[in-house]
């Protein structure tokens, strides 16, 4: 067992990003407010989208109170939260309705908006956003 | 004469932005349609990006009306333009220069039309940078003091591929741009002093670079870098660089400032000064 001296100790810590492990993985999670924040964000999304009639009618058949439980979820996964997404894979879920990237801009500027609005700050903006830009290619024209 | 000249320029960003706050936009992510080049097409200031003007995205379309202006020592570029594109895929441009010979004396005018096309990637989602083609047709207005000075033609066409990329979440939290253009050209500083010279009427590959950083979703601080060809033999012509800050107030309306370097123009040397550029788009 290699014995680090207390400085060098102290200097690996902040290298790895501290001691406790879950503190780096759910870090995003909780500066997006935990669940509550979620909820939050995903409500005033929901409202947006509402009023949005260029995407709206993607909507139609969907059942709202499942959309919101599982976008929840996702985002609660994705932010590194202690939780498990039980929806269908990106492409699964979006075949058949023709989402077109003008539909996608659209949902990005809502997220930017909602959270703009929440005081969420740009940094956590982006890495939220950071998560969420690679589904582009599994969501658009399918 | 100069303060005159930015009477109207604050008149109109006042007008535009009392009467934008309303007005109709594309889908696109705001920023994501750059800024607009001296040469009229979207991008940085001196460098053409691989993104398309306005902020329409697919399906949709969009106009962009833009002027800006250059003052360096001994010199002073106006721009003033309009753009058009379509579903974030293609950009049309005409752009009218006129180019102030504070100390020499006259002025150098052309017409430049720019044509990109949007060929591959997504700016903002994809792991590919965004790629596009782009054609821009000069023609000079006033060619006698180029042709006097060795230049060949009157008018030329310089073609360019651009790769721009936004990587978010990557400087400190804030999302990072970058892009790079190879252009061939013919064009002896842009064309204002005309196209090849008497011994070489032969293209060259120019690459040109530009990074800024996104403080805010409506604030960008970045710098340019322009290879520039050298052909004419009664003086250097020197790469040009710039800094810049941009300020996107909303969707119809951006402000960007700079410093540029413009290096030796003509004989005269160390041509460095402010870069103004104001847009408006609907």
């Amino acid at each position: 067992m290699v014995n680090f001296s207390k400085p060098t100790a102290f200097f690996f810590a902040l290298l790895t990003g501290c001691a406790n492990p879950s503190r780096t993985t759910d870090s995003l999670y909780q500066q997006l407010g935990a669940t509550a924040g979620l909820e939050q964000l995903v409500d005033g999304v929901l409202v947006e989208i509402e009023r949005d009639q260029q995407i709206v009618h993607h909507f139609k058949d969907t059942d709202i109170v499942r959309f919101r439980r599982l976008l929840i979820e996702q985002l609660c996964q994705l932010s590194g939260g202690p939780c498990q997404y039980t929806g269908a894979t990106m492409q699964e879920s979006h075949t058949g309705f023709a989402i077109t990237p003008a539909d996608f801009d659209n949902l990005v500027n809502h997220f930017i908006k909602v959270m703009s609005a929440q005081q969420i700050p740009v940094t956590t903006q982006n890495a939220l956003l950071a998560k969420l830009a690679p589904m582009y290619s599994d969501v658009i024209n399918r | 004469m100069t303060t005159l000249g930015y009477l109207p320029f604050s008149l109109l960003l006042s007008l535009l932005v009392f009467y934008s706050s309303s007005a109709i936009a594309g889908s696109k992510v705001i920023g994501t349609g750059g800024a607009t080049t001296i040469e009229g097409s979207a991008g940085g200031g001196i460098v053409p990006w691989a993104v398309v003007n306005g902020y329409a995205s697919s399906g949709q379309w969009s106009v962009t009306g833009f002027s800006n202006q250059v003052g360096v020592d001994d010199f002073r570029l106006n721009t003033l333009g309009a753009g058009f594109s379509y579903g974030n895929q293609i950009e049309v441009s005409l752009t009218k220069q006129t180019f102030a010979l504070d100390t020499l004396g006259g002025d150098l005018r052309q017409t430049i039309v720019g044509v990109k096309y949007h060929v591959a990637g997504e700016l903002l989602y994809t792991e590919m940078p965004q790629i596009s083609l782009g054609a821009q047709w000069k023609k000079h207005q006033n060619f006698d003091l180029p042709k006097a000075v060795g230049a060949r033609d009157d008018q030329g066409v310089d073609w360019y591929v651009a790769a721009s990329k936004v990587w978010l979440d990557a400087v400190a939290g804030r999302n990072l741009l970058l892009n790079a253009t190879v252009r061939a050209t013919k064009a002896n500083q842009t064309g204002l002093l005309g196209f090849g010279s008497a011994t070489d009427n032969s293209y060259q590959l120019m690459t040109e670079l530009s990074a800024a950083v996104l403080l805010t979703p409506h604030w960008a601080v970045g710098a340019e870098f322009r290879q520039k060809p050298n052909q004419l033999a009664f003086a250097d012509e020197e790469h040009w660089r710039d800094v810049f800050g941009a300020w996107f107030i909303n969707k119809n309306v951006s402000l960007v400032g700079g410093y540029v370097d413009l290096g030796a123009i003509a004989g005269l040397p160390k041509q460095q000064g402010y870069y103004l550029a104001l847009e408006a788009t609907w």
